[in-house]
């Protein structure tokens, strides 16, 4: 149950179209602040925030490296999204492969009502 | 384009779930399957073990449904709703809420069925009110997958 407070927070987080650009961009490798910032015209502490609710959401993790603090992208927050998005699916498939099964007796009992 | 299903979801801006599926029926079949009680009936019933004892459909601008589903060893819940725009074979726009059994916030529905080849494209987008409550119902439509994975483990064990 804990997890799904998590997968609340995650989707919360990807509701904004800035922390997805900031995702897409950490898939592609580690990043810092400054390196994050630069494709937005956002300042630094702007983009701290979006970072911060990221981590909060367990989306992203940092490391220290000296001064620096780069973030990457939380493999178990991802793939926690990844695979609860892969079950509601699933439940969504039964239905409509019963679905199927209907429309082909249909189909097989009725006149062809073809247009 | 499609995986094994055929079926694709997908979180869209802020507010917003498309589903997309084909079927291999005349849109005018996907749309009765969707609107006919007895049919709706038959297939409308998420994971295994539910059967849904009551279908009310008035499918018609402000016509109401009611659809109540029920399982031998858990609670049952429904939803209302009522439709805001019916296009018979095309498009079907409803409002619902579900009742677990306090009201979820109000999901608007749109469901569109086009020809696609010889059969038929749904297109289902659901809006909802703000971000949070679309997380709200992503994160309760685990439970019935859960469940539904779990009737499914105990029918292959």
């Amino acid at each position: 149950m804990s997890n799904m407070s998590g997968l609340d927070a995650s989707f919360a987080a990807l509701s904004d179209p800035t922390r997805r650009a900031i995702l897409a961009r950490l898939a592609l490798g580690e990043a810092t602040v400054n390196e994050l910032a630069e494709p937005f015209e956002m300042t630094q502490p702007a983009i701290s925030q979006h970072l911060k609710v990221l981590e909060q959401a367990g989306l992203i993790v940092s490391r220290i490296d000296g001064t620096r603090r780069p973030r990457r992208l939380s493999k178990e927050g991802i793939e926690a999204m990844d695979q609860w998005l892969a079950i509601l699916r699933k439940a969504l498939e039964r239905n409509y492969e019963r679905l199927d099964q209907v429309l082909d007796a249909m189909d097989s009992n009725s006149m062809r009502k073809k247009r | 384009m499609n995986t094994m299903t055929g079926l694709t979801m997908k979180t869209e801006g802020d507010t917003h779930i498309v589903v997309t599926r084909h079927f291999a029926a005349s849109p005018e079949a996907v749309y009765r399957a969707h609107t006919d009680p007895k049919l709706l009936q038959t297939w409308l019933l998420g994971p295994e073990g539910w059967t849904m004892p009551v279908c009310i459909n008035d499918a018609r601008a402000g016509g109401k449904f009611r659809y109540e589903w029920a399982h031998p060893k858990k609670p049952g819940f429904y939803i209302t709703g009522e439709f805001l725009e019916v296009v018979p074979y095309s498009k079907i726009v409803h409002i619902e809420r579900m009742y677990l059994p306090d009201p979820t916030p109000e999901n608007h529905v749109e469901t569109r069925f086009e020809a696609d080849g010889d059969g038929t494209l749904m297109t289902m987008r659901m809006t909802l009110p703000d971000s949070k409550t679309r997380s709200m119902m992503l994160a309760s439509g685990m439970d019935k997958g859960m469940e539904m994975s779990y009737g499914r483990l105990e029918t292959m064990l």
